[in-house]
Order: C-alpha cells, then structure tokens, then sequence
C-alpha cells in the first residue's frame, strides 16, 4: 500500500511534543440527521444517554455478551436416556424426535432457530467419525435418530403432522377429587389443548375474577374448538410394491378411516374434557347463583307493582261496594218514602171524590125538590167526568171550596168553576158536560 | 392441512408493516423472519396498487378495481387524493383529477361529491380527503392482514420531503382512525435508501453521496443526501409537480390518438371522458410493456364511434415521443445537484425510485449526466437493483422492523430535533502522507460525534514518523490529457480512490479530464511517533465529540500510543 505510508518526522520537530495542535476545526453547518436506520438509532442512543462513543460501545458490547449468556444458560444440556441412545433408527415413528435433540422442555413450542442449533450440538456429539475414534466402529445408530428427528421437526408440515400425536405434551387433567387449585390444574390443560388451535389468541381459562363474559368466551371457544390436529403421523406404512395395487389401496383407504376415526374421537375427548371442567368450575356455579339471585331480584321487584296494583283495585273494589250499599239503602228508602206518599195521595184523592159526591148528593143534585132519575144520572155522568180529567191539586183546590161552600148554588158555582177550568185548559169540551153548565 | 408452522403461529401475532402512500400507487411490505424484508400482494395478486377508490352503488372498489372504474364511472372514482391531505381547498392542485372525481370544498373541507347508493334517485354525498385516505390506508392494512394472518399492530409510513408538519399529522390521525398504529413517519427518499443498505446484509453502508430521484405517477422528487456512517443527512430536495409517469403516458395517449384520428377521423381525446379513459389505461400498460421489451402492441376495443384501435409501437419511437419529459427528467436531476451545491463528481451514486424509473431511457439520460464512476441504481442499469416502486415501502419496512421493540415514546424522544439535528463537518478531516497527497479519514457532511479510524503504514526503514491532521479542500481540476497516459492515470487512482474519493470522469468527446481532488487545506495538528519498527502498521483514530473537541489517538499496532485532544472551535461554543 504504498500510498498510505506516512512521512518521517522532520528534523525541527523532533524536539517537541509528540502532539502540537495548531487551528481548530472550520465551522461546521448545523442539518438534521433523517431519523432512520439502525445508525441512527445508536446515534439517539448516545445522545439520550450521554454516552460517548467508546462508553456506548463498551455497555453494548455489555448487553451482548449478557444476551448471549442467557442464551447458552437456557439452554442446558439435557440429560440423556441411555435407553434413547441405544434405539433402533428404523423405529423412527415410535422415537420422541424432541428429546432426540434435547428439546424436550420445549416441545410444539420449540423456535426453528432452537431446534436448527439443538441439532448441531446433537450431530457434533454424536457424529460417527467422532465415536470411530474413540473405538467403536459402525456405531451410527443414534445418529440416524438425529437426523430423522431433524428432517421431522424441520419440516413444518411433517412437524405439524408429529405435533398431532406428541402425547408428551399433553397434560392430564386432574381427577375429580384432585386437590390442587382448579384454576392452575385446569389452566395447564387447556393450554396444552389450545397448541391445537387454527384461530389465534387462544383464550386463557384466567382466575377467579375473570368476568362472565370471558368465562363464555372461553367455553364457547372450546366448545366449537377449530382443531389441525391430524392423524396421519399414526398411519400404517402403505406397501409400495407396484405388483399388488389392491392392497395398496386397502391400507391406504384403512388409513384413511383410521385418521377420520382418530378424529373424530379427538373431538369427542375434548367436548368431553370441556364438559368435565365446566361441571366443576366454580365460577360457573358462582355465576348461575348470581343470575339465580339476580332472577329473583327482578322478580320480586316486577311483582311488587302487581301487588301494588292488587292492593289499589282491592282497596278500590271496597270503596265501590260501600257506595253501592248506602245508593241501594237510599233508593229503598226513598221508594219506601214514596209509596207512602202515594198511598196518602190516593186515600187523600179518594176522599175528596167522596167529598165531591157527596157534596153533589147533598146539593141535591143543582135542583130543587125531588131530583128525577134521568137528572141525577146526568149529573153524576158530569161529576165522573170532572173527576176523571181534573188533576190532584186542582182535586184538592176542588175539595177544599167544595167543603167552604153549603149552599146549593154556592156548590154550583164551585162546580162549574171547575168545569170552567177543565174546558179552559182544553182537558174537556163544554158539550161534554149535560147538567153541570152555566 | 394449515401449512403454516405451528410454532411460528404461537409466536408472533402481530406484526409490523411499512407502508408507501403514493399519489398513484401504494404498496406494503413487511420484515419476514430471516432478516429480509417482502412486499405485500394484495388480494388480486398486485404488489403496486392504485390509490384509487371508486363506489358504485353501495359497494367500495379500491387498488386495480377501483383504477378499473375510471372508464365507466369516473366520477365516482377518487384517484390522485393522497397531496390533497392536510391541505386546504386554496392549496390544491387538482390538475391530475380530470379524469375522476373533482375535488368540491365543503366546510372548509377538500372533499369529493360522491354517489354512494344504488336507490335510482340518490344524491352524491360529501366524502372528505381524510375519509377516502382513512378507507384507502384500511383497505391496505386489511390487505396486510390477510396476507400475514396476524394483526397489524404498528406501521411506519413514507411521505415525501414536502410533505409539511400538519400534513405528516394529519395523516398519522388518519392512519389511527384506520386502525393503524403509526409508529413514524419517514421520508420516501431516505426510506428507499434504507431499503438498499437493509438489502446488503450485514455490510456497513459506505459513506457516499447519493441523488434520489423519485419518479412517480404524478410527480417528480428528488433529493440529494449524504451517508455518512450509516446516517442519512438530507443535503437539498427538489420537486416537480407536473413531471411523472402521466407526462409518458400523455406522449403515447397523443400519438395514438392521432394515429387513430387519421384512420377515421375522430379525436379519442375529445370524443367522450370514456375513450379518453380507455385510452389513457392502455397506453399506461404499453408504457410498460416498452419498459421491458423493445416493442408492445396495443389494442382496444370499440374505442371512438365503435372502432376498434389496434397499434405496434416499439421502444425507439417512444423513447422519440417522450424526448420533451425525458429531457425534463434531466434538467431536473441538474438542477437538483445544483440546488445541492455539489458537482455531477460529488455524486457516488443516483438511485432511482418510483414506477416510473422502470422506463430504461430515463436510466441511462440520468446515466449520461454522470461520470462513470457514479453508480446507478435502476433495474436498467444494474441487474441487481431493486424493484423501484417497491423502495419505499421496503425502507419503511426495515425502519419499522427496527423500531417496534421501542415504546412509542422512545420512539418520538428520538425523533426529536435536539437529537436529530448535529452539526455535520464542512470539509473532510484527514492525514497527509509522505508525497504530500491527503488521505481522507472523515468526509464533509460527517455527523458528529463520531469515531473513525483508518490504518496507515510506517516507512520501511522505520524510525520517527509525523502524522500530521489536516482539514481538506475539494476542488475540481480540468486538464488536458493525453489518451494512453490517461489510463495509466486511471490504474493509479483506482488504488487511491477507495480512500481520496477521486472522481475521474472521462470524456470521449474532448480529451479534458474533469477531476475532483482533495488537497491539504488548513493544518490541525501533528503528532510525533518516535522509534516506529520498519514497515509497522499505524492505526490513527480520530474521535470528534458533540463539543466539537478533536481527539486524535496514534497508535503502533502492538506498541506505543500518542494522544491528544484540540479545543473545540469557538463557533461551537
């Protein structure tokens, strides 16, 4: 590089310090740096804090170095099962492809990342070449396993398809007389069940508190759970010998019953193991006893307006029977009242037609001397007459003068006073009377 | 069977999204699992997707449906709305809504009348600026969703450098009443810049200075900006309202409209809204057509009094017709370098954005402009360039994959000016070598506080050394040159180019050499090294603080250290 060689030191220079500084830094101009890019970032980062350079570098570097222990701390060795070791590769399906590589901790939750790095700690471990020097020669059993576990677990279809049946990570829900909290127990299962899940977020079962809502929420979840667990990981191996397709295809349809089948009894154990927690989740009984209360509640505040109202129309029922009592107890009397009066009227009415006859008798019938038969009749005619149109008072005004008046004439005169009256109020005409005129 | 891995599923439920609003296009992308950041194909399949909104009826078209629309039921048919945000109706320049629905004031309100109901009788309704962008923006957020099968929970979006304060607010509070929690708001240029650096994994961007020129539906912008230590400084911006991919198109729209008025002797452009509509649609897609093939056939049917038009044209033609705009093209790439205050030999590299720098003509006239050295990025020139319409939304991506671990307030504290705004060095600070050239350790437009440090390599015979810290001059020197000399010239700056920031620009027609140098101007410091062993290698490293003090340290690798530090300037107190 023969471009960037430095010059030697000159003679006059040699006796100063070694550093001299002689003009400062021309002005610079003041711009916006664009906010963006990981420089920048730093950039901030310096400037918020305060850091220089080197000081930014140093805890960076710092944090690094923190990560990247905690890293390598979580993930420890796992302990190996001198059983797994000596498995026989060609029973791959049987093998547990995650505590194959030490991920047994992690399972359905296991990071691509973690499973790419627990694989070559394996492949490094277990490599042939490495057990040849040590002595033991064709000794790749284990190795196999490895890859096999690998080639599964990096594949996502075929590590969905073993995640299916990987019963390792399932939890047994607890027995009915379990004595542990319901809520961790209960909760460990149904996260276990909801790795199964095509609809994310899973809801949580939550605690104690949850409200009623989520509570549903959750069963509701459960209960019309959207699984992609499949089955076909459990399929039996379909002969591939192209001389007997029928029995190809037998298996190949027996296959297909056995996952449909599979499934559907997946399904049928999980309403089932929904149905058993929600029988014995207490907030399901809490909650009904609140809806119970609250029913009541409600209840006893709609009757009370009916009872309310019971009490005004039964209140209102006795005020009306009461009126219609004294009303029935007026009217009798009154009627009673009346009757008498009537009674009185008439005796009062029949004496004084007796009056007036007698007072026609006593008059001698308006003539003098003997009175003949025809006269008499005649007269008569006309009393019944006046007796018959005349009304009560004017009877009684009739009766009164009738006994004022002794005199023959003077009973006359009343007489046709009356009649007058009669003809005058048009009740009677003047022809109708024979005797009694003026 | 779901295809999709379980665990990744489990993981993340949401996601983060960048999102470039164009005035014509929008698109989406968004930061995948390895590092990598994709762009979103909406429902139909397109990555680019027309900020459009149509209505017909009840129902609401957006992206290619809704562009679909302006043939028929133009008037119901918003495009071009996303300058409008945030501006008021004095403002506007509704030049580009000729062809759909007329911007209406009402309120106060920029605004479009429009049908929203099949009922026989219905009235046009007022639909506000905001409301078409709120629909636009929910439509591409649910077009992300769908495409990622998770919640978008945060985006970071790209506006232009014109883009004002008010208008950046208002579009962040029509992004939250989409739904979209808008993480930052960026600027389109730098965004593409950041979409090229995220795009070389791992390498450290190179200081350069870099010309965006941003060449959309409607509009042309540019901006020249610095890299200086992985930071972006934006140096000068340039618009152009009225040059874009429309002007293009408008060239093809007048030659097949004249082709097709000579055959039959009707106008397309004046006959009817509808067979200027057709017209203008198939002549964007022969534009693109001759964009990567040299000829392209168009062909529509029934376009004016029920004739059909069927035409060829090929590249050359239409790199003729289009002279006046790709002439305009490079008046403004000039002018924006100029505006800038630098020199065509400043510039290390042009990278093109906008769907209209697929048009390989406009590459290589902004090509011409330049020395050779200068680097251009369009898929035209380099076959490994990026998807120039996708930049954007790739920049605001990697920007948003960047900042969604902050707390939002991390993320404005950052943003503020006292963070963001640094003084940035005028000259390049460097060490002048044995024969007297300069070797540059920090550029001009250099941020500070920085670091840097670059390794020099003691005299063979070893013994006292002086590193001397000089500030530098560029200046642009022309010479004749003699042609077989020349390149020799040429093998000797290529050794020291990586360093000087040598531009040599050759000329074909005249033997002139335009060539930038940078020469020792003022003379900071020297620092004495004494008993060097031969030929060892010295590591100088300079460290300028936000005080502006210069700190110089020299070391002999494996050995002895010298330091010291210069006061900062008195402009800095």
């Amino acid at each position: 590089m023969a471009a960037t060689i430095l010059p030697p030191l000159p003679a006059d220079r040699a006796d100063k310090d070694p550093f001299v500084s002689y003009s400062h830094l021309s002005a610079f101009t003041l711009r916006a740096i664009e906010p963006v890019g990981p420089q920048y970032l730093s950039h901030a980062r310096r400037a918020l804090r305060g850091r220089t350079w080197s000081e930014d570098e140093r805890i960076q570097a710092q944090i690094n170095v923190k990560n990247v222990e905690e890293e390598s701390v979580s993930e420890d060795e796992e302990a190996e099962d001198p059983i797994m070791l000596s498995r026989d590769p060609k029973d791959w399906k049987g093998q547990d492809h995650y505590k194959v590589l030490g991920l047994s901790k992690y399972r359905h939750r296991a990071t691509d990342e973690q499973i790419r790095r627990a694989h070559r700690k394996k492949v490094l471990k277990h490599h042939p070449d490495k057990k040849a020097a040590s002595g033991s020669i064709d000794d790749d059993g284990f190795f196999k396993c490895i890859q096999k576990a690998m080639e599964i677990l990096s594949d996502p279809v075929k590590r969905r398809q073993f995640d299916s049946v990987d019963e390792a990570a399932d939890v047994q829900p607890p027995g009915r007389k379990s004595r542990g909290s319901f809520y961790k127990d209960w909760g460990l299962v149904f996260e276990s069940e909801g790795r199964f899940s095509k609809k994310h977020p899973v809801p949580k079962l939550g605690n104690e508190k949850s409200t009623k809502e989520d509570v549903d929420f959750f069963y509701n979840f459960f209960y019309n759970f959207d699984s992609w667990r499949s089955f076909e990981y459990l399929d039996e191996d379909v002969p591939d010998d192209s001389d007997n397709r029928d029995n190809k295809r037998h298996t190949e349809r027996k296959n297909k019953a056995a996952r449909q089948k599979r499934k559907t009894e997946d399904t049928a154990r999980l309403r089932k193991l929904v149905d058993d927690c929600l029988s014995v989740d207490p907030r399901v009984k809490m909650f009904k006893e609140a809806e119970r209360k609250a029913k009541e509640q409600r209840k006893w505040e709609r009757e009370a307006d009916t009872r309310k109202a019971a009490e005004e129309a039964r209140k209102a029922k006795e005020e009306e029977e009461r009126r219609r009592k004294e009303e029935e107890e007026r009217s009798k009397e009154e009627k009673l009242n009346s009757k008498k009066a009537k009674e009185s009227a008439k005796n009062a009415k029949k004496k004084n037609r007796r009056l007036v006859k007698a007072a026609v008798k006593d008059a001698n019938y308006f003539v003098d001397g003997v009175a003949s038969a025809s006269i008499i009749d005649s007269t008569l005619d006309d009393v019944d007459l006046i007796l018959e149109k005349i009304d009560d008072t004017e009877l009684v005004d009739f009766a009164d003068k009738l006994s004022g008046a002794k005199e023959k004439d003077a009973v006359k005169a009343v007489f046709l006073e009356a009649g007058a009256g009669l003809i005058g109020s048009g009740k009677v005409k003047e022809t109708d009377f024979k005797s009694i005129r003026a | 069977m779901d295809t999709e891995n379980g665990a990744d599923t489990v993981e993340g439920t949401s996601a983060v999204i960048g999102i470039s609003f164009g005035n014509g296009n929008s698109s989406i992308a968004f930061p995948a699992n390895d590092g990598k950041v994709e762009v979103i194909a909406n429902q139909d399949g397109d990555r680019s997707i027309p900020s459009v909104i149509a209505y017909v009826g009840e129902d609401e078209y957006q992206g290619f449906q809704a562009k679909a629309q302006l043939i028929r039921n133009s008037e119901n048919t918003v495009a071009n709305f996303r300058d409008f945000i945030g501006k008021s109706y004095a403002e506007i320049d509704p030049t580009y809504s000729h062809g759909s629905a007329h911007p209406v004031e009402q309120d106060g309100v920029v605004g479009y009348k429009i049908v929203m109901s099949s009922e026989e009788d219905a009235q046009p309704e007022f639909i506000s600026v905001a409301e078409i962008a709120k629909r636009h923006l929910a439509r591409l957020k649910e077009s992300a969703f769908d495409f990622l099968g998770k919640p978008v929970t945060g985006a970071v979006i790209a506006v232009p450098t014109d883009f004002s304060t008010s208008q950046r607010q208002e579009l962040t509070s029509i992004a939250e009443a989409a739904g979209i929690s808008v993480l930052q708001v960026i600027q389109e240029p730098v965004a593409a810049l950041l979409a090229y650096d995220a795009a070389n994994a791992g390498a450290f961007p190179e200081d350069r200075i870099v010309l965006v020129t941003d060449f959309g539906a409607t509009r042309s912008d540019g901006a020249a900006v610095a890299v200086r230590g992985g930071m972006y400084t934006v140096l000068a911006t340039a618009h152009n309202y009225e040059l874009g991919g429309t002007a293009l198109d408008q060239t093809l729209i007048d030659h097949f409209a004249k082709e097709f008025e000579k055959k039959h002797g009707i106008d397309p452009r004046t006959e009817s809204v509808r067979s200027l509509a057709k017209l203008a649609a198939e002549a964007e897609v022969t534009k693109k057509t001759l964009s990567a093939s040299n000829s392209a056939t168009i062909s529509i049917e029934s376009l004016a009094g029920g004739f059909d038009f069927h035409s060829t044209i090929n590249r050359l033609r239409y790199e003729m017709l289009a002279r006046k705009a790709l002439d305009n093209v490079a008046l403004f790439v000039a002018e924006l370098v100029k505006k800038a205050g630098l020199d065509v030999l400043d510039i290390d590299e042009v990278v093109l954005v906008g769907g209209s720098s697929h048009t390989p003509k406009i590459a290589s006239r902004i090509e011409s402009l330049f020395p050779e050295t200068t680097k251009i990025a369009s898929p035209a020139t380099s076959p490994k360039a990026l998807n120039p319409a996708e930049l954007v939304a790739r920049g605001a991506a990697v920007q948003a994959s960047l900042v969604q671990e902050f707390e939002k307030s991390d993320i404005v504290e950052s943003m503020q000016p006292v963070v963001a705004n640094a003084p940035h060095l005028s000259k390049p600070v460097g060490v002048v070598l044995g024969g007297g050239s300069f070797a540059t350790i920090l550029e001009g437009y250099t941020a500070v506080p920085i670091r840097r440090s670059r390794t020099f390599t003691a005299p063979k015979e070893g013994g006292d050394i002086v590193v001397e810290i000089w500030e530098g001059e560029s200046e642009i020197v022309t010479s004749k040159v003699e042609r077989p000399k020349e390149n020799g010239d040429a093998h000797e700056d290529d050794e020291e180019g990586n360093f000087d920031d040598d531009d040599d620009f050759e000329d074909d027609e005249d033997d002139e050499e335009r060539k930038k140098v940078v020469k020792a101007g003022t003379k900071m410091a020297d620092v004495a090294l004494k008993g060097v062993k031969a030929g060892a290698q010295i590591e100088v490293i300079i460290n300028i603080t936000a005080e502006l003090n210069v700190i110089v340290a020299v070391r002999e690798l494996g050995g002895q250290v010298a330091r010291g530090e210069i006061e900062g300037s008195e402009i800095a107190k």
